[in-house]
Formats: C-alpha cells, sequence, structure tokens
C-alpha cells in the first residue's frame, strides 16, 4: 500500500489493527516522503531513520503480541525544543548546537510509552521566538502551499512536516500562538491546551508560565488522540493539574450537529488591518456553525487589545531568566574568557541570534530595578483583566470563534526587517495564552493565492471537550482539511 | 562623641533533608564530585524544579523554635545573576513572602539576658562547590540545589560579643530542633554580617556594610570589631562610611573592600512561574509545633526541676546538643543524676580534650556511666576509683562491673584494713598530726591523702575520716 504517510493518526491505527499494514511501511512511506520532498520544505533538522525503524519494529512486534493503542508504531516529528533522549535538541540555536538530551521530556515519554515513533527533530524560530521560523540558526524552512511563502513559527517545521506528508502529525510548543499561527499558515489542525493540562517537563523554556505543548495534526481527532496521551499529572512539573483524563477523541462522533451550543464572536478579533480573504473565510466559518446548529452570540474582550504589549513584557521577562543557563560552563557551545563573565559574554554573544538578543534584552530591561512597576507589575495586572475577559465571556457561550491570523502566510523575508510588524501577527493568540485558556486552529479556506486560512476555536480553562468537539463539527462537514499542497 | 554600633546578621543554615531542594538527588556530604546530579540541578533545558516538602518543614519547624510566624501564602522568586556555581543562572529563593515572618532569639550575654529580633527566614536553595585550581576551576555540583535556609535578624545587636552570643544560641537551637547539623567545617552554617555605627542617640542607622560569608564565629567576632574600628577611626577623622561589601581577611585580621554600592548586583526579583505558592494550613502548623523537640533553655529547666541538678551544671551539660543528649541517656537508667553530671563535666569532658575526640566516638556508652555512678552511689566504688574505671570505659569500653573486679577496684570497707592504714598515716606524718592538733582541721586531708595512696584509691573515705578524726581527737 502506498502512501500511508498521507493517511491521519486514525485512519492508520486502524490500518495497523487490521493488520492492513506495518509501522515500519508507515515509517518507510514517510522516510521516502522526507526524501522525495523536504529539500523543498526544510522541516527537518535531524532525522533520526536508524532508531525510528528500530522503533517501527518493535511496535509491529508490540501489537503482534497484544498490544494496543492509537499511537502505537505512528511516525511523529518533534519540535527541537523538546527533549528526546538520545537525540539533539538544538532549539535552533548555535548555543546548544551538539547537545544531546539525557533524559525524555515527560510528553515524550507517555508517547514512548504508546509505542509512538520519533522521527526526528524538525526545524523552529531559535528558542520558539518568532513568528516565521525565519530565527532559526541552521535553515529556513518553506511553506509546503507555496514556497516563497514562511510555514509560520515557530513550530514551523512541525506544521510543514505534516502539511508535506513528511510525517503522521508532529509536536509543538505554543507560547504566544506558536502551535495554531504554523498550523493556519500549513492548513493543519493545531491545539493549544489548557495551561497545566500536558506537563512541561523536558520542555525547553521560552517563557515558563505561558509555554505549553501541543500537537499539529491533519485532523482534529488526530489532535484529541494527542491529547490524550500527553495529559495528566506530572510530578516533575508543578505546574499540571491533577485531574482525570478522559479519552477526548470518544466524543468525536458522527453526528455533527452543534444544537444548544453557544458560540462567541468577540468583536475586538476582527482587528482593522486584517485581511478580507481572512475576514471572509472566517465569517464563513461562523455561518457554517450556525448551519450546524450553534448559536452565534456577540461577546467583548476588551483587553485582548493590549495583549501584545502584555505578552512582550512577560514572554522576554521570563525569557531573560530561563535563556540564562545557556553559558557556555556545562554544555553546548563555549568561548573561552579571561574570567567567567568574558567567557559568557563571548559564549552568549556567538551564540545567540539577533531575535534572541533582543527579547533577552528586553527581558532584563523590564525586570531592571526602578522599571519593574512600570513594565512587570503592571503586565501582571492587565494579565489578569485579560483572563477575566475571557471567565466573563464563557459564562455564556462554550466556545469563541475568531480569526488565527490577519493575514495568511507571507512572503519569505517580508517581514524579517521589521521585527514589531511581526510582533503584531500574534495579536489574536496571545490573549490565549495569557489567559491560560485552551485554543484550536481548524482549516477554514484559502486565499486566492492558494494560501491556507485558519479558524481559531477558543474554549475556558479544560474546556478541551467543548472546542474539540466544535472543530470536529466544523472540520467534518468541511472539506478543507482535505486539501493537500502541490509542492 | 560617643557612637553605637548596629549589626545584623543574615545566616545561612543548610538543612539536614535526604535529598535536595528542587529534585530527587541525595543531599551527602564528602561523595565523588558530581555524582548526585540530575537535569533539574544541574539546570539542563527543560528541566523543572519540584519542592522538597521535608525541607518546607525543616524551615517551619525553625521557625516557630525561633518563634516566628509561619506564612500561610509565601511564595518563590527568581534571583538573577551569573555564576559558575548557579547552574540556570538564577537561585531559586524568597523575596517578599518568605516562609517564616519574625521571631526572636534570648540568650545570655555576659551574664545578662537579651532579646535579638528576627526578621524573617525563607528558603532557598544552595549553589554548587567552586575550587579554583592553577590549572582552571572546578566546579562540584552535588552541593548545587541542596536546601538552605536564610534567617535574617533585624539590626539588633550592638557588639561582637552579640553577635557572638546570637550565633552560638541560633547553632544550639537548630541543632537541638533537628534542623540542621552546623557543622561549620562542611560549611552547614555562613553568615553575612552588616555592621554600621551612629552616634549615641541618633535614631537613622548608619551606613551599612556587609562582610559576606563567615562561617567562624571567632572570625565574626573579629571581623566585627574590626570594622565597628574602623567605621568610628574614619568618621572621626571626618570620613564617611560608604555602603560596600567587603571581605574578611582572616591573617591579617581586617576587612577589605568588595564591591560598592555603585556597582551593586541588580538581582532582578520576579516570581518563579515554574513553581506554585505555598499554602500552609492552621492544622498543618499545629501539627508541626506539636511535634518540636525540647530546646536547650527548656532541658536546662528540667535538669534543674526534675533532676535537681545546680543551674551551672545544667547550662555547662546543655551548651553542646550530643553531650546533653549522652547525659539524658545516662539519666534514664540512674537516678545518680549529680554524680552522672559531675563525671560529664569532670572526667569524661577531660578524657575527650585529651583524646580530641567526643563522647560518642569513644567507647564509654551512656549505660555504662550510668552503672558507673550506681557503683559509687552504692558504695562498691570509691569516686577515685569511678574515675579510673571511666577512663578504662573510655578507651576500651566493657562492662563495669567486669572491670571492677578484675582490676579489683572494689573499695575497701574492711574495718581492720582500714584501722592499720589510718594508724601508719599517723605514724608516718608527724608534722600533720601536729597541725591537726593546733588547731589546723584541713591538715587531716594529708592524711586522707596518705591512706588512700597506700590503699591504692581502695579506702572509703567518710569511714577513714571519722577513724582519723576519733583517733586525733582521743
Amino acid at each position: 500500500m502506498a502512501g500511508l504517510n498521507t493517511k491521519t493518526i486514525s485512519e492508520l491505527s486502524d490500518l495497523l489493527e487490521q493488520g492492513k499494514c506495518t509501522s515500519v511501511q508507515i515509517v518507510n512511506d514517510v522516510l521516502a516522503a522526507i526524501d522525495a520532498h523536504d529539500g523543498k520544505i526544510g522541516a527537518y533538522l535531524t532525522i533520526d531513520r536508524a532508531a525510528a525503524l528500530a522503533q517501527a519494529e518493535a511496535a509491529d512486534k508490540a501489537r503482534a503480541a497484544g498490544k494496543k493503542g492509537a499511537l502505537l508504531g505512528i511516525p511523529l516529528a518533534i519540535k527541537d525544543l523538546l527533549n528526546v533522549k538520545g537525540q539533539p535538541c538544538t532549539c535552533s540555536s548555535k548555543i546548544i548546537e551538539g547537545y544531546v538530551a539525557p533524559y525524555d521530556a515527560t510528553a515524550i515519554a507517555k508517547l514512548r510509552e504508546a509505542g509512538a515513533v520519533f522521527l526526528g527533530r524538525v526545524n523552529m524560530d531559535e528558542f520558539a521566538m518568532g513568528s516565521s521560523t525565519e530565527s532559526s540558526a541552521f535553515k529556513k524552512t518553506r511553506n509546503p502551499w507555496n514556497t516563497d511563502h514562511v510555514p509560520g513559527g515557530s513550530s514551523g517545521g512541525s506544521a510543514a512536516s505534516v502539511a508535506a506528508d513528511e510525517a503522521i502529525a508532529a509536536l509543538g510548543s505554543d507560547t504566544g500562538g506558536s502551535i495554531r499561527q504554523p498550523a493556519a499558515f500549513c492548513g493543519c489542525v493545531g491545539l493549544k491546551p489548557t495551561y497545566g493540562m500536558i506537563s512541561r517537563y523536558g520542555l525547553t523554556a521560552f517563557a515558563s508560565s505561558l509555554d505549553q505543548i501541543g500537537p499539529i495534526t491533519k485532523t482534529v481527532r488526530d489532535a484529541a488522540i494527542l491529547l490524550t496521551a500527553m495529559a495528566g499529572k506530572d510530578p516533575m512539573d508543578s505546574t499540571t493539574v491533577d485531574l482525570p483524563v478522559p479519552d477526548y477523541s470518544k466524543d468525536l462522533t458522527d453526528d455533527h450537529s452543534l444544537k444548544g451550543m453557544q458560540l462567541g464572536l468577540p468583536k475586538e478579533y476582527f482587528v482593522e488591518g486584517m485581511d478580507p480573504e481572512v475576514e471572509t473565510a472566517v465569517r464563513n466559518a461562523i455561518e457554517h456553525c450556525k448551519k450546524l446548529g450553534a448559536k452565534i452570540v456577540d461577546i467583548s474582550l476588551p483587553h485582548s487589545k493590549y495583549a501584545i504589549a502584555v505578552y512582550y513584557i512577560i514572554a522576554t521577562a521570563e525569557a531573560s531568566a530561563n535563556l540564562a543557563r545557556f553559558d557556555g560552563i556545562r554544555y553546548g557551545l563555549r568561548k573561552d574568557g579571561a574570567d567567567p563573565i568574558e567567557l559568557y559574554g563571548k559564549t552568549r554573544a556567538a551564540g545567540f541570534g539577533p531575535e534572541v538578543k533582543r527579547r533577552i534584552i528586553l527581558g532584563t530591561y523590564v525586570l531592571s530595578s526602578g522599571y519593574y512597576d512600570a513594565y512587570y507589575l503592571r503586565a501582571q495586572k492587565v494579565r489578569t483583566l485579560i483572563h477575566n475577559d475571557f471567565r466573563a465571556a464563557s459564562a455564556h457561550c462554550d466556545a469563541i470563534l475568531a480569526p488565527v491570523t490577519p493575514t495568511p502566510a507571507y512572503k519569505i523575508g517580508e517581514k524579517t526587517s521589521d521585527p514589531l510588524k511581526m510582533y503584531l501577527d500574534d495579536i489574536l493568540t496571545t490573549p490565549v495564552n495569557l489567559a491560560g485558556i485552551c485554543g484550536l486552529s481548524v482549516p477554514c479556506g484559502f486565499s486566492k493565492a492558494g494560501l491556507p486560512i485558519g479558524l481559531q476555536i477558543l474554549g475556558d480553562s479544560f474546556m478541551e471537550p467543548s472546542i474539540l468537539k466544535v472543530g470536529h463539527a466544523y472540520e467534518q462537514t468541511t472539506e478543507w482539511h482535505r486539501q493537500k499542497p502541490k509542492f | 562623641m560617643k557612637y553605637e554600633a548596629c549589626i545584623g546578621l543574615e545566616t545561612h543554615v543548610m538543612q539536614k533533608t535526604r535529598t535536595k531542594m528542587f529534585c530527587g538527588c541525595k543531599h551527602e556530604y564528602g561523595a565523588e564530585p558530581n555524582t548526585n546530579v540530575c537535569p533539574v540541578c544541574l539546570g539542563y533545558p527543560g528541566a523543572l524544579p519540584v519542592l522538597n516538602a521535608r525541607a518546607i518543614e525543616l524551615c517551619c519547624k525553625a521557625g516557630l523554635l525561633l518563634g516566628c510566624e509561619i506564612n500561610p501564602h509565601s511564595k518563590w522568586d527568581r534571583k538573577n545573576y551569573f555564576y559558575p556555581d548557579m547552574s540556570k543562572n538564577y537561585q531559586i529563593t524568597q523575596a517578599d513572602r518568605p516562609l517564616c515572618l519574625g521571631g526572636k532569639i534570648v540568650t545570655e550575654v555576659n551574664g545578662e539576658l537579651k532579646t535579638f529580633t528576627l526578621e524573617r527566614i525563607h528558603q532557598e536553595e544552595n549553589a554548587a562547590k567552586n575550587t579554583h585550581a592553577a590549572s582552571g576551576s572546578l566546579i562540584d555540583y552535588n552541593r548545587a540545589g541542596t536546601a538552605l535556609m536564610e534567617i535574617v535578624s533585624t539590626p539588633c545587636m550592638h557588639s561582637a560579643d552579640d553577635a557572638f552570643a546570637y550565633i552560638q544560641a541560633l547553632k544550639l537551637i537548630m541543632e537541638y530542633g533537628g534542623i540542621s547539623d552546623c557543622d561549620l567545617e562542611k560549611g552547614h552554617m555562613r553568615s553575612d554580617v552588616n555592621v554600621s555605627v551612629r552616634p549615641v542617640g541618633q535614631e537613622k542607622l548608619g551606613a551599612k556594610v556587609e562582610i559576606k560569608n563567615m562561617n567562624s564565629p571567632s572570625f565574626i567576632v573579629e571581623a566585627i570589631k574590626y570594622e565597628i574600628a574602623r567605621q568610628i577611626e574614619l568618621i572621626e577623622n571626618g570620613g564617611k562610611v560608604v555602603q560596600e561589601t567587603r571581605g574578611y581577611d582572616s591573617d591579617r585580621g581586617e576587612t577589605f573592600s568588595q564591591r560598592t554600592k555603585e556597582d551593586a548586583h541588580d538581582y532582578r526579583y520576579f516570581p518563579e512561574p515554574d513553581l506554585l505558592p505555598v499554602e500552609i494550613s492552621a492544622a498543618q502548623i499545629a501539627q508541626w509545633k506539636s511535634e518540636l523537640p525540647e530546646l536547650p533553655v527548656q532541658r536546662r529547666e528540667r535538669y534543674v526541676k526534675e533532676l535537681g541538678l545546680p543551674d551551672y551544671d545544667a547550662k555547662v551539660l546543655t551548651a553542646e546538643k550530643h553531650i546533653s543528649d549522652f547525659f539524658d541517656a545516662a539519666c534514664h537508667k540512674t537516678k545518680q543524676y549529680k554524680l552522672v553530671s559531675n563525671y560529664m563535666m569532670g572526667k569524661v569532658a577531660s578524657l575527650a580534650t585529651e583524646k580530641s575526640i567526643s563522647v560518642d566516638e569513644s567507647q564509654l556508652t551512656p549505660e555504662t556511666l550510668a552503672q558507673v555512678a550506681d557503683l559509687v552511689g552504692g558504695g562498691t566504688i570509691s569516686s577515685s576509683a569511678a574515675n579510673e574505671l571511666i577512663e578504662i570505659l573510655f578507651a576500651e569500653g566493657g562492662d563495669p562491673k567486669a572491670v571492677v573486679e578484675a582490676k579489683c577496684m572494689a573499695q575497701v570497707n574492711d574495718d581492720s584494713a582500714l584501722e592499720k592504714w589510718a594508724e601508719e598515716a599517723i605514724a608516718g606524718n608527724a608534722k600533720a598530726v601536729a597541725d591537726y592538733k593546733a588547731g589546723n582541721p584541713a591538715s587531716i586531708n594529708s592524711l586522707m591523702g596518705y591512706v588512700m595512696k597506700q590503699s591504692k584509691g581502695k579506702a572509703n573515705p567518710p569511714t577513714v575520716i571519722a577513724m582519723l578524726k576519733k583517733k586525733l581527737d582521743a
């Protein structure tokens, strides 16, 4: 059977269950696709062929011995920010080039336990800082729908690998939209779970209070399968929540009715300067949801307009501390100096790229004595207001609908000279991280130029079942997710 | 002009936990370098801290022993600075909401009872250990992330003696409380000392000088004395004390400037996003309170009230926890409390000094010491034989009764033998006899001494004295 790489997790697990294919065949098809296309796409930083095939063989043996599971033998691409024991984890930065992870992130350990296969490491913005994957120190990743365009970021490699069928699904991380935005740009499904749902242990930290691991997949069901496998309390991460983990894919039935559901439409999220094609696609999606039986209610999220400012204060403050460990002492790059301070200075000057440096400096500044109250403390207060907005809105709606990005994927190099302009791309995604709630991106159309457009479905904390239900119903009654790029 | 010094101490105390503050690595002194390490304490990418509940308990118990209030809502902060011994280049500590607030230490300084007030106790993690060699610097991360409390006093001390008494009292409380072993050699207790000087009568504190990282109480005393004199002299000569950090050179007995306020660190504290705030319930605090051990002051009272010891004995015995523990254990096996006290303060103490080992490391046990006291109390052996016996037991151990038998140390109570020695003493010491008869009763002691010598310490002293008196007075 050819083209196994084009299938979804749920399709493949059925085929595997029925004995119609093997995991080794799936992995071989995926590796063939990587060989055929990744020269153009550039999603992967490293491919671990031998290990992937060995894991696939082990999965086939386990299945023959009676082991079951939706992820048993399914090959995944992993964002280069997550520690996978024995594999490099560069975070697309020169500063830890050569570092090999000595342990598995908890999310990885859970997937390993479920029998998933780890294909290799996919490209990203350096330390997850960026919205286009152009800040990677190693390579450019291209959007499979149009290779002149960016795949989005920071999980650009993850989204591109899934869109190009170079992986069945991928893991990304979302600090301010880094799963939902590249998923939207690449026509994939991206899920940013509620803060605390998935352990961050082993996820190289960018901004600890905002980071969350999540799946980038071809369908909502696949996202639900991966969420189910990774969620849960972890003794290694104090911020994980101790709640029972349901099977999130179980309620995604063939009944696609949204009757009885109230969906909120935030007036502030159709921002000025939004690409009309994006607005039209999202408004059509809203109409579609109405047809499925949902009631649309107008809501207001008045403090979301401060989200970008608040985000760039809190995220950079935390990043300035989180990235301090990359100092040339224990691992990664070292440039010698006459004393430790010179060693740090030279190492960090040589190891970090411009975007990372910009954010470290910004974060250091906003925490400096005399500025803390004016910036960091104030940002935390506004963050609470943003959260309260969502709380209030959620009191009278089951989910919120919005665009993911103001525009479809832009051209490579188009915004790199103006970082502020690029920061504004995150305007519709960052409030979700600041509030700690969950958000889903599903394909809802294409621009005339053939670039995908995403619909964002937001839910209050732990309302994943709601947003997955809406996303699944929308997706299964539309054709957008079935489109494949021709590259 | 008369000046007054104001001194405050920030004392770091390493807690007695089995594992580190934020990970499960063993906390163990003297292990092979970099063997008790993991991604968390090495600050590897993706590693996250998790609280050690035992450290929190010990910190709160220390607070309760020092009369602090336990903060029901404390939180964690990051203190940012670059140094090779900090694996994350920030330290997880507590800035504005520490675990314990207030508190005090009441202790005697030169016979006067003084109260020293505390500001707070917060919990943090220790740094790694740097060793600087000619070939380069070596870092041992075994110590990185071990549990460390910082006990901050107010500037309530006014002399080096105050500071010395404060540290000694604090050390004792930590030891008795089972919070820390307070082994100075192993760096379990280190203090930063803040010294300022102001004219007597002035309320505002003078410019503060901080002397960093001292582990020896005697060096702290020397440094404080030097610093007070230096600051007064500076002011007297028209100079101005600048706020700065100074080090102490123990060879020269001087402090020296390390860093002025202008190049002070900006630590950029902010709330630690990887850890949740700590919530402590009233029930938990009550539980911990009920588990608090006896403090030296309470033990002293008990020794006086229940064991009938003089206050002096009680004070000496409680000055070191292991001595007091040994004494307590012996007193569980005998009622001869005063005799045990005498031996602990006398023979046992001098043997320990002589052999440079502590009583716990000797072959003497609380049980055997109790037996020695019973043998003396029951009249089986004399006091001087007891000293000899203790010496043997201290060095070799063994069953006291068996030793007494084997070495024929039992006291001689046989009247005829005693009579013979008494007569010999009178016959052979004409001068003492004459002195006694001339009205100097103390000279009977030299006759007594003669008898003890002749009997090899076995003669029963009260009987001999009575006999001598009877013969001389006849």
